[in-house]
């Protein structure tokens, strides 16, 4: 290990830090004030660390929501780290230190490496980088819950810091393409799941929203290279997934 | 309340799955780089899973008492408005969250 790879890590961390140690602080004071030990906000943050998923764990645990559903709603929260294989540097890591570069591959870790920012770091700078985020994560949810534990005293309201976090990463999204059918997409889909199904509200809402993709890419792609043949049938969603592969 | 062994179930199944989608591509890249459908999905799915999670978070806001409603409402504006101005999420984040705990807790004692 070079000094020079884990000096570069802490700058290219140290804004990512500033907002990743606050939020583990609430989710550990969030996980006080759920009644578990201290000890379950530091396992929580350093096995699945997965920040949005384990805010959403907290509620679900709380009415012990069966496990099928939890890997429902683990499948869903977390299907968007798929696409980051698609830019990540992996292969600038030596082939041991991938097995942890995937597994701490978070939503921070890819912003930090996006754009071809990373394509001249060591592997060595990339590790450490993942490692820095998790540390700050880490231990930011370890005091929370400490200090959480020791002071009695619920504060009210602290719950939105993950209703904040999810606004500010809508607006982020919604900036890389201002599009606006797929919120209208997603608003649709929300108020379709809370109707309909409002005790698997989220697995039910990301699938119709995912649905609702697919048909919108389906449309757009059928009035392209247009096959009269094929019209007089709505295109069944697995279809255009294999119609997409052969682009 | 939750036992320490389902918890520990809970930790498990969600590593696993989430360790899982991200190691995944990695292994069936090549395929994965030329689907189009998978980079219209890769390009589409953020704003939407996020708003689909923001609103989950609010989901048990009721407007029955209206004034129940004012300390989320107005962080949610300020969430909002502070993100707009600064792009600076930690601003952003942290001056909502603490708005909304300064008013709720005002509202409720008050």
């Amino acid at each position: 290990m070079r000094t020079r790879d884990f000096t570069a890590a802490a700058a290219d961390t140290a804004s990512v830090g500033l907002s990743l140690f606050p939020l583990g602080v609430s989710l550990g004071v969030l996980v006080a004030h759920a009644g578990l030990d201290w000890w379950w906000a530091t396992a929580f943050t350093a096995v699945i660390y997965a920040g949005s998923l384990e805010f959403l764990l907290l509620g679900l645990v709380a009415t012990v929501t069966p496990l099928g559903q939890i890997a429902v709603t683990a499948l869903l929260v977390n299907m968007r780290h798929v696409f980051y294989a698609l830019s990540f540097p992996l292969r600038q890591v030596r082939p041991l230190g991938r097995v942890y570069a995937t597994f701490a591959l978070t939503d921070e870790a890819y912003a930090l490496t996006a754009g071809g920012r990373a394509r001249g770091w060591s592997g060595a700078r990339i590790l450490w980088m993942q490692a820095l985020c998790q540390a700050y994560w880490v231990g930011g949810a370890t005091a929370g819950a400490l200090a959480g534990a020791l002071v009695p005293v619920t504060l009210h309201g602290l719950e939105f810091a993950l209703t904040a976090l999810f606004v500010v990463l809508t607006i982020d999204a919604w900036r890389d393409r201002r599009d606006l059918p797929t919120p209208l997409l997603a608003a649709a889909s929300f108020a379709a799941a809370a109707l309909l199904t409002p005790g698997r509200l989220l697995p039910v809402a990301m699938g119709l929203f995912t649905a609702g993709l697919l048909i919108r890419y389906a449309l757009r792609h059928r009035r392209q290279p247009s096959k009269p043949a094929t019209r007089q049938l709505p295109a069944p969603v697995p279809a255009s997934a294999s119609a997409g592969l052969e682009r | 309340m939750p036992t320490p062994l389902y918890l520990a179930a809970v930790v498990a199944v969600s590593t696993a799955i989430t360790w899982g989608l991200r190691a995944l591509p990695f292994a069936v890249l090549g395929p994965l780089r030329r689907s189009s459908v998978l980079q219209f999905l890769a390009v589409q799915m953020p704003t939407g899973i996020m708003l689909i999670l923001a609103l989950y978070t609010l989901r048990d806001l009721r407007p029955t008492p209206w004034t129940a409603m004012v300390p989320t409402v107005l962080a949610l504006a300020a969430a909002i408005g502070l993100h707009l101005k600064t792009r600076n999420a930690v601003v952003s984040v942290l001056g909502a969250t603490a708005l909304h705990v300064l008013l709720s807790t005002f509202w409720h004692t008050g």
